[in-house]
């Protein structure tokens, strides 16, 4: 099979944590297509979208290639509730002066492996970028976030920051951070930090002792867990939908 | 009698494994009355509130503990919250990313829901949630920030006597309630205390380790814990004992 050879395997540090089964299934159409997205100077462009699949899907690929120039911003708030493999990439270059906001949530239980991959090229000085991951997962499911910040050698001023939390409801599940620096420019700034956990379990007994049932108190908890990410999502009525659409899929467990 | 504890024995999980802390412990707390609990540190004040409480890691080995009719041991966390009991957090727990407000709505609608009562709407709640505020002279703004988050350890103390005074419970445990308070402080939270519990049909089991809260709180029983056990129990003149002579002489006479 010529066109297998096209295809990404896990050797492939990029899809190191992806779904072995989709990919030696997936058609190398699919998995190999980018989007493509121009922000012109000074000029701002959303990307608000809810990954989800029915129960039939084995997965989805949704990759996109975002040139943001000079002063221009980007902003993506997206959901991955959806599996069994679902992977959301992103790679953005920056002209001098622009920015990149990411928030992201995965959220989903069974044995999804749910995914952001970003790709942040500072490539002209002044660029700056913020990225907010958040993974909740339970059952056997897996949250990753890969990114990779690079900064160009003449990219001064840069300031780019990642922050990654996981939230594993359940031992059995999982979450993975892959952080990526490759810095050629000496005056820049990047920080990025990484962490997983479980749900707070003085907090989930004090909730409880206020009344608070042990659903609505892990509701209340994620709530709080993933609102990180769309902290900078200046809309509410959009940030509630995303949140909205997390939350859901965790009706009914506990 | 709204409480009766019978020779209870307790449990605590610990590092080196299971602990035994309460060791025949009886008591009774009858409607209308304040009841002082105090005790050399060790002896089992706070276990015994947090077994009454429900927490994860305490275990009854032993013994019964009879809830205004009810077997309390048999109810849930929030179930004994829902059946009017409260308790007051020697260390009340941050919960970041929740409000105040929010928090104690959905523990307020939630012990109603379990009564079969109405929930609050969101005027009516911040009309109670604002007199209840205005009692313990505690700011309205506080309340709409992060539960104990950025609190100093009385501003927790004052929040926790504004929960009770919006659950409007029917018996409080408060465990050290005056610890980490000021003078000034002590008496609006004693006064707080006075005003919510001093009631014909409420009771109050009241932990502490000093006669300054009793002072303003003057309670009917006094009750010395050591080991494990109530060793004596009498009128507030013990309590004046205890503080003039120590818990050594006291107990030595028991």
């Amino acid at each position: 099979m010529p066109e297998a050879a096209t295809l990404p395997t896990r050797r492939d540090e990029a899809w190191r944590y992806a779904d072995a089964d989709y990919l030696s299934n997936a058609h190398p159409d699919v998995v190999n297509h980018w989007r493509v997205l121009d922000v012109p100077a000074g000029e701002t462009r959303f990307e608000y979208t809810v990954h989800r699949s029915g129960p039939e899907s084995d997965g989805m690929v949704d990759r996109v290639r975002v040139h943001v120039g000079k002063g221009g911003r980007f902003e993506a708030f997206k959901v991955i509730t959806g599996g069994r493999y679902a992977r959301v990439e992103l790679e953005v270059t920056l002209e001098e002066g622009a920015h990149f906001e990411f928030g992201g949530v995965t959220i989903g239980g069974g044995e999804k492996t749910q995914e952001f991959v970003t790709t942040t090229l500072h490539a002209h000085p002044g660029a700056t970028s913020n990225q907010t991951v958040r993974a909740v997962q339970w059952g056997q499911a897996t949250g990753n976030f890969l990114g990779e910040i690079k900064v160009a050698r003449h990219a001064q001023k840069t300031d780019a920051a990642q922050d990654f939390k996981g939230l594993l409801l359940e031992s059995g599940a999982s979450a993975n951070a892959v952080p990526q620096l490759e810095i050629f420019a000496d005056d820049v700034k990047c920080a990025h930090g990484a962490t997983v956990g479980e749900l707070d379990e003085s907090a989930r007994y004090y909730m409880a002792a206020r009344g608070v049932p042990p659903e609505l108190a892990q509701r209340l908890l994620v709530q709080a867990f993933i609102g990180d990410a769309f902290v900078e999502l200046g809309d509410e009525a959009t940030r509630e939908k995303l949140l909205d659409a997390a939350l859901e899929v965790l009706e009914g467990r506990v | 009698m709204m409480l009766r504890i019978d020779d209870l024995h307790a449990a605590v999980e610990g590092a080196d494994g299971s602990q035994p802390i309460l060791k025949g412990l009886s008591l009774e707390v009858a409607a209308g009355e304040v009841h002082a609990i105090m005790g050399p540190n060790g002896a089992g004040k706070s276990t015994l509130a947090h077994v009454l409480g429900g927490k994860p890691g305490y275990e009854v080995t032993a013994g019964t503990v009879e809830f205004r009719g009810q077997d309390l041991l048999d109810l849930d966390p929030h179930e004994r919250a829902a059946a009017g009991l409260f308790l007051g957090f020697q260390y009340p727990v941050e919960i970041p990313g929740v409000s105040n407000v929010q928090f104690l709505r959905e523990a307020l609608n939630a012990q109603r829901k379990g009564r079969g009562e109405e929930p609050l709407s969101g005027g009516e709640f911040l009309k109670l949630a604002k007199e209840q505020a205005a009692l313990l002279k505690m700011d309205m703004e506080m309340l709409k920030r992060q539960v104990n988050v950025g609190f100093s350890g009385g501003e927790k103390k004052r929040a926790e006597m504004v929960q009770m005074g919006i659950l409007n419970p029917a018996f409080a445990v408060l465990d050290e309630t005056d610890s980490g308070l000021d003078i000034d402080a002590l008496r609006v939270v004693g006064e707080g205390i006075n005003a919510i519990m001093r009631k014909p049909g409420k009771g109050v089991l009241l932990i502490t380790h000093y006669q300054r809260l009793l002072d303003v709180v003057k309670p009917d029983r006094v009750s010395v814990l050591a080991d494990g056990r109530i060793v004596q129990t009498g009128g507030p003149e013990l309590a004046l004992r205890l503080e003039e002579e120590g818990y050594d002489a006291v107990m030595a006479d028991a």
